[in-house]
């Protein structure tokens, strides 16, 4: 069992329906993938399909292995395009968020 | 990788990238930026005059939550002297308009504006709970018939507070959607409407009974207002709306109407999504090419024969009724059309059937007001210079395209100038108004009334049958 890294993920806009209707969450995931490289915010998002996601429609949060166009990503409040989308390397206690921008009114 | 710094102010760790021009601003950078860019907008389109009573359409959703903000925010940073408020509309769905409405009122309270809220059930004596109780769920139906009772709602909503303008969190998002729809259905003549930052719609407010009408003059009877529409997000990428309530922290509502089956808008929103994915430019590209496309379409509403301002997109009353949610009738048309031949059907068989009575209660248009008298003229200036530092979308545009930056005064405008009906005429058509209710309507019994009277005869599953079978 390898270490693990703590984080604060946080679902906006409507998400959060999926993920048992709780906006924050606190959880860690392993420091490393599968193949041992650092754990980055592409294998959050799949970890977060396998272990969180209470709602079946995961179609909604993730379309073809990546986040659904029109959600988008806050790594530590920035726009995740400026911290390498989903290459970007998780360190501990960072706050990950998701918005979706989809949701009506 | 070391942070980027803000392309503003070089000091703050960047954290928006601009969707329009991959600009990389810090938070509070980009959070005036949009607030320029909104007010470049107001000021460029001389969308308000000073001292003017608008109210906002509060959803309690995310876009008009940050148009109530940023309107409230550049009102006194500019001193525009604008008298706001917020006008929601209550459709009667239980779990999703109650929740969202308390979410408007949170806002009301927090941004210090008044709250008007009208329902259905008082305007029409029918919640849209108990409508599609009547009409059954799962159909197309549902969502027209809301799209029809929202546009008269707003509108009397607005006459009652007498207001005569109201404005729309509809954002750049939502234009290149109905533009890509309108595309679909080959839709041209539809495309004006949607892509104008402005559309003023006539309507005659007289609220009153069909009893009521008979045998009595109309002229004081009827207060005959000039509702505008307008747009002032809608130059705002989605993206950036729902980023500046995050950094904002502005409270709002975000869920889907539960009754909300709208497949065909759904696919338009992923084509626009997957596409702002790959080039986020494509949406203002879009955006642009429906106005410029608006343009080559003769007799369309703004079109080279249409025959008025340029700027003024006309709604012809509300020939192009329909369409649910965030769109507010802008854009649907096939299903209203369908609707609306088989309740011509109905009525020919029918008749002279019994007169139904339709429920609208009788409201006076009072304090309407023009204070263009009073303004002072340093607030006139205000609301007509431009905004240092704006970099605005539409200086980059061709000059020639002046769709939106006409000054708009609608009330000298002729009825001769309504748009003409791109289809054959349904019967009965004629210019003026309902003869049932007084909104402004092509035909003798406006949408919302033949809705009405097709509930009120308890005909079931009406609505239903004619979105799917088609007539
Ligand atoms: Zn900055
Ligand atoms: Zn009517």
């Amino acid at each position: 069992m390898s270490s693990t890294i703590p984080l604060a993920v946080e679902f906006t806009g409507g998400l959060e329906l999926l993920f048992s209707n709780q906006r924050k969450h606190q959880i860690s995931v392993p420091s490393s993938d599968s193949k041992g490289a650092p754990s980055n915010v592409g294998y959050l998002v799949k970890w977060l399909c396998e272990n969180l996601i209470k709602d079946p429609r995961k179609e909604m949060f993730v379309l073809d292995h990546s986040v659904r166009p029109g959600i988008l990503v806050l790594i530590n409040d920035a726009d995740w395009e400026l911290e390498g989308e989903d290459k970007y390397e998780l360190q501990a206690n960072d706050e990950i968020v998701f918005v979706s921008t989809l949701h009506g009114g | 990788m070391p942070p980027h710094l803000c392309q503003l102010c070089h000091t703050s760790r960047a954290q928006i990238l601009r969707p329009k021009n991959h600009a990389r601003l810090c938070a509070p950078c980009f959070i005036s930026t949009f607030e320029i860019e909104i007010a470049s907008t107001i000021t460029t389109s001389h969308l308000f005059h000073p001292g003017e009573r608008i109210a906002i359409g509060a959803s309690g959703g995310k876009d008009s939550t940050v148009l109530a903000s940023v309107l409230q925010t550049l009102n006194e940073r500019h001193g525009w002297g604008l008298d706001l408020v917020l006008l929601s509309i209550d459709e009667g769905i239980t779990g999703y308009r109650d929740h969202s409405l308390e979410a408007v009122k949170r806002n009301s309270a927090e941004l210090g504006l008044p709250l008007s809220i009208v329902s259905y059930e008082e305007l029409y004596g029918w919640s849209m709970d108990q409508v599609v109780a009547q009409v059954g769920r799962g159909g197309k139906g549902n969502c027209t018939y809301c799209g029809v009772f929202r546009r008269q709602a707003l509108d009397r909503g607005a006459a009652g507070l007498g207001v005569r303008h109201v404005v729309t969190g509809h954002n750049a998002d939502d234009v290149a959607e109905t533009v890509v729809m309108n595309l679909l259905r080959g839709d041209l003549p539809r495309l004006g409407r949607g892509t104008s930052v402005v559309t003023s719609m006539p309507s005659a407010v007289g609220m009153g009974t069909g009893k009521e009408w008979e045998g009595k003059g109309r002229v004081g009877e009827v207060a005959c207002t000039s509702v505008k529409r307008s747009k002032p997000l809608m130059w705002a990428y989605e993206k950036e709306i729902v980023l500046y309530a995050h950094h904002k922290k502005l409270d709002y509502f975000s869920t889907e109407c539960i009754y909300s089956p709208e497949a065909f808008r759904g696919s338009a929103r992923t084509l626009i999504k997957n596409l702002e994915r790959i080039r986020p430019e494509s949406i203002m590209d879009v955006v642009r090419s429906g106005i410029d496309m608006a343009k080559l379409v003769p007799n369309a509403e703004g079109g080279p024969g249409s025959g008025k301002p340029e700027a003024v997109q006309r709604d012809a009353g509300e020939d192009a009724e329909g369409g649910c949610g965030g769109s507010n009738g802008e854009d649907a048309g096939g299903e209203m059309a369908q609707m609306e031949r088989k309740l011509q059907q109905d009525e020919q068989a029918e008749e002279d059937g019994t007169e139904t009575e339709i429920k609208i209660p009788t409201k006076a248009v009072n304090g309407q007001r023009h204070d263009r008298d009073t303004q002072t003229s340093a607030t006139a200036a205000a609301l007509t210079s431009n905004v240092n530092g704006q970099d605005h979308d539409r200086h980059t545009h061709p000059p020639s395209n002046t769709t939106t930056t006409v000054p708009i005064r609608t009330k000298q405008e002729k009825k001769s100038n309504r748009k003409a009906t791109r289809d054959t005429p349904p019967p009965k058509q004629r210019l003026g108004q309902c003869e049932r209710c007084g909104y402004l309507s092509s035909q003798a019994v406006c949408k919302a009334c033949m809705l009405l009277e097709g509930l009120n005869k308890a005909r079931p599953r009406t609505g239903i049958e004619v979105g799917g079978a088609g007539g």
